[in-house]
């Protein structure tokens, strides 16, 4: 304690030196991007030109002006006022600081990893690496500032609605950019400014304020979220390859929510997920009218969609009604065998020994494009000068199917069933005592996100052309958990986030995909170190995770009992007895 | 009201009751005395229906229990406020109470028993908002009891609710209880501290390894040598 003191207090005289350190600092990166930081061209989508920023250092620039403002608005406030306490300025600079330093390692490795050797880096690169090294340097002196207040900022109503769309569009236009980047070591290079620009908002309080703007105005923000989602599209001017990344997401995302269902409410780990959604897809394959199908019977999609559901949901109760009565360990093991039974038996179902429904590994091809009230879903039109192709009609799909899903996930948590669930989750001994049914409600939510993948599975069957069943394999689920787990479990924003993250990296880092197993098995192990409640915490679950202070006063408060009873304990007996 | 008959109840191939017998009359608060391991808690899960009877018979108002899956039971008027509480602690308050009155379906009772329940211990009603784990042992006792008022049981059955609490807060305990029984609610008190049960217990059956060894009215067993040799600490 002392120790913190002191040091303290012999910082405390560089302050201003540091504010100023940073300042100088910041200069130095703006200075930076306006020569080149590479001598070949490739590196980066090319950083290599005099006077001007590339298009990829423009969001350096940015990174620097605001590390600019954070180290240099507590030399111009000077005098104490709501914008010099509410924020958290010392703390944002210093973020700030890591962040200008992280990025400039990056662009540094990935010169010299594309470009062959770090003779490649010119000298903007290195002048930003000791810009980075002086403004870490600089916000290590910095006394961190007191938790930020931004939260109590009163905003008018406008003020408010206008940051919750600036916050949006600011992530529209992040998602369509980073889907934009092709080179790795540039995308790479935009993961860590973005996180570190995050990070350094969060930490200077921009977020709390945010967070306010948009719990004060919730129907808004959800509102304007999914009108963000809607208009994804039209960012990506007909390209094929993003909007099959973002479909490929909200199929994902749509798979992990019904999963979250399972998991994250009930608390029931199901290890064979991926099943459900296969039998969706076969199912819907089968009825597709495909000429490989062996079923001939083509009902209308939205017939398919139901059966499908159904399908699933038979499977999970057929896994569940034996399983479920006993505690969740047996659980965990079943529903991993049946994902492995699910697979095989789709692979033996080729009609040598027994029936032939999926052809065997060959799977069912050419599944026909959906056709939804006349409307072919494979057709490309153009809507206000932009070509909306077929992927962008399955990712309007998926959006309103994972609408859906929200609102069936929103509404259960609120109501008496979802009560229920939380409760088995807690305590389910307790849950029991208390008259809830918890063999019933555990059969229903396992059936029940059976049934919404067997829905997401009917679509991607379509989506996907062939089904074939080395697409639903034990990783997928293992994935499909991780999202859950990695995002926040029983949230709707986190699982998002955590499919999102799951789904996109592999996607846009292809050059680690070799080791993506060990690093997301990496991002896990430190999750639940540092964080283990999620991204996105549940409010419940961070109580449940960070509970150790609480567990200190029932001991200290045990003690005292025990303390008390051994030294009166004639004094206790007589009060109760008189 | 309820009578149990010759139950027997087993852990695996372990009895831990074997073979008791006894009634509690409506209106009556009867206590259930024992050390550790003489099969008070068994009984009392084995009356909600968590744990299965191996022979032996279970009547509540005429009604055979046993077999009864443990919901079903809260639904005909049997509430438990488990051994060791097991509140929902990441829950707030409110949520715990409603979690109580899982089995009703008449939202404006609940509501009118939520106040009833605040009414009775203030405390709870403050920080209804708050979860159940931050409050402290005899603020989670009083919810725990709460939560099992909120069923409108006909049979409340309480499992060490003194446990691990100081003096003064057993004694609040007490009262309500008392509070409980002048309001008609017939009570199956499981305790270690025996003087506080039997002052208020109309009759007192005390088991031992399983078994019912003897039993009285809650006065006459206050006054009883072996029961004071073995539960009061008096010589």
């Amino acid at each position: 304690m002392s120790d913190t003191t002191t040091s303290a207090n012999r910082l405390a005289r560089y302050q201003t030196s540091a504010h100023i350190a940073g300042v100088v600092a910041a200069v130095l990166g703006i200075v930076s991007v306006l020569l080149p930081w590479s001598y070949a061209h490739e590196p980066l989508d090319d950083v290599a030109y005099y006077g001007a920023p590339s298009p990829l250092q423009y969001n350096y620039l940015g990174l620097m002006v605001i590390v600019l403002v954070m180290f240099g608005a507590p030399l111009a406030l000077r005098r104490k006022g709501k914008f010099r306490d509410r924020i958290a300025w010392n703390t944002g600079a210093r973020f700030g600081g890591y962040a200008m330093l992280a990025t400039a390692l990056v662009a540094v490795a990935g010169i010299g990893i594309e470009a062959g050797g770090l003779v490649n880096v010119d000298p903007g690169g290195w002048i930003a690496v000791a810009a980075g090294v002086l403004a870490t340097a600089a916000g290590l002196v910095l006394l961190p500032s007191a938790a930020p207040r931004t939260g109590t900022f009163r905003t008018p109503a406008w003020g408010q609605i206008l940051a919750i769309a600036v916050g949006l569009a600011a992530v529209l236009f992040a998602a369509a950019y980073a889907l934009g980047l092709t080179d790795s070591g540039a995308f790479l290079f935009y993961l860590t400014f973005a996180l570190g620009l995050a990070l350094t908002l969060v930490r200077v309080g921009l977020f709390g304020w945010l967070a306010q703007c948009a719990a004060d105005n919730k129907k808004v923000l959800v509102f304007a979220a999914f009108l963000v989602a809607f208009l994804f599209p039209f960012t990506q001017n007909g390209s094929d390859a993003n909007m099959s990344i973002a479909t490929q997401v909200l199929f994902f995302s749509a798979t992990a929510l019904g999963l979250n269902i399972v998991v994250g409410m009930v608390g029931l780990l199901d290890l064979g997920y991926i099943a459900f959604l296969g039998a969706g897809a076969f199912t819907s394959a089968s009825l597709s009218g495909s000429l490989f199908a062996h079923i001939n019977w083509h009902p209308p999609f939205i017939v398919t969609v139901l059966i499908s559901g159904v399908v699933s949901s038979l499977l999970g109760l057929l896994i569940g009604t034996p399983t479920l009565r006993v505690s969740g360990d047996y659980l965990a093991i079943v529903t991993l065998a049946f994902g492995e039974i699910f697979r095989i038996t789709m692979n033996n179902l080729d009609g040598s020994d027994g029936p032939n429904i999926t052809n065997g590994s060959n799977g069912i091809n050419n599944v026909p494009e959906l056709g939804l009230f006349g409307f072919n879903f494979g057709d490309p039109h153009v809507m206000l000068g932009v070509t909306i192709g077929r992927f962008a009609n399955y990712f309007w799909l998926m959006l309103i199917v994972l609408a859906l899903i929200m609102v069936v996930f929103v509404n259960l948590n609120r109501s008496r069933i979802g009560r229920g669930w939380v409760a088995i989750r807690e305590d389910e001994l307790a849950a029991e005592a208390m008259g809830v049914n918890t063999f019933g409600l555990k059969l229903l939510a396992f059936a029940g996100g059976a049934f919404l993948a067997g829905v997401a599975g009917s679509v991607k069957a379509h989506y996907d052309v062939s089904v074939t069943p080395d697409q639903y394999v034990f990783l997928e689920s293992a994935f499909l958990l991780a999202a859950v787990v990695l995002g926040g479990m029983g949230t709707v924003m986190g699982v998002l986030v955590g499919a999102t993250v799951l789904k996109l990296l592999p996607e846009k880092l292809r050059f680690f995909s070799d080791y993506r197993l060990m690093l997301f098995g990496l991002l896990l192990v430190f999750m639940m170190r540092f964080r283990p409640e999620g991204i996105i915490a549940d409010e419940r679950r961070q109580l449940e995770f960070h509970a150790e202070d609480e567990e200190l006063a029932e001991e200290v408060e045990g003690e005292l009992i025990a303390y008390h009873d051994h030294y009166n304990p004639d004094a206790a007996k007589t009060e109760e007895l008189r | 009201m309820l009578e149990v008959k010759d139950m027997v109840v087993a852990y695996g191939r372990v009895n831990a009751v074997k073979g008791i017998t006894f009634t509690v009359e409506k209106g009556q608060v009867v206590t259930l005395l024992g050390t550790n391991g003489a099969g008070k808690s068994t009984t009392l899960r084995a009356i909600s229906g968590l744990l299965k009877l191996v022979s032996g018979s279970i009547t509540f108002e005429g009604q055979r229990l046993d077999g009864v899956p443990a919901h079903k039971i809260v639904e005909r008027g049997i509430a438990q406020s488990p051994e060791g509480r097991r509140l929902f602690r990441r829950m707030s308050v409110e949520d715990n109470l409603k979690l109580g009155a899982y089995s009703r379906k008449d939202p404006a009772g609940v509501r009118s028993d939520l106040a009833r329940v605040y009414d009775l211990f203030p405390v709870l009603g403050e920080r209804r908002h708050e979860a159940a784990g931050l409050f402290s042992g005899g603020e989670q006792q009083m919810l725990a009891i709460g939560r099992a008022m909120m069923s409108q049981p006909k049979l409340l059955m309480l499992d060490e609710p003194s446990m691990g609490l100081s003096p003064i807060m057993t004694q609040t305990i007490m009262r309500t209880i008392r509070t409980l029984q002048s309001e008609g609610v017939t009570i199956l008190l499981v305790e270690q501290n025996a003087s506080a049960a039997l002052s208020l217990a109309d009759r007192g059956y005390v088991l031992e390894v399983g078994h019912i060894m003897f039993s009285d009215t809650g006065r006459a067993l206050l006054g009883d040598d072996r029961v004071k040799r073995a539960y009061l600490g008096a010589s």
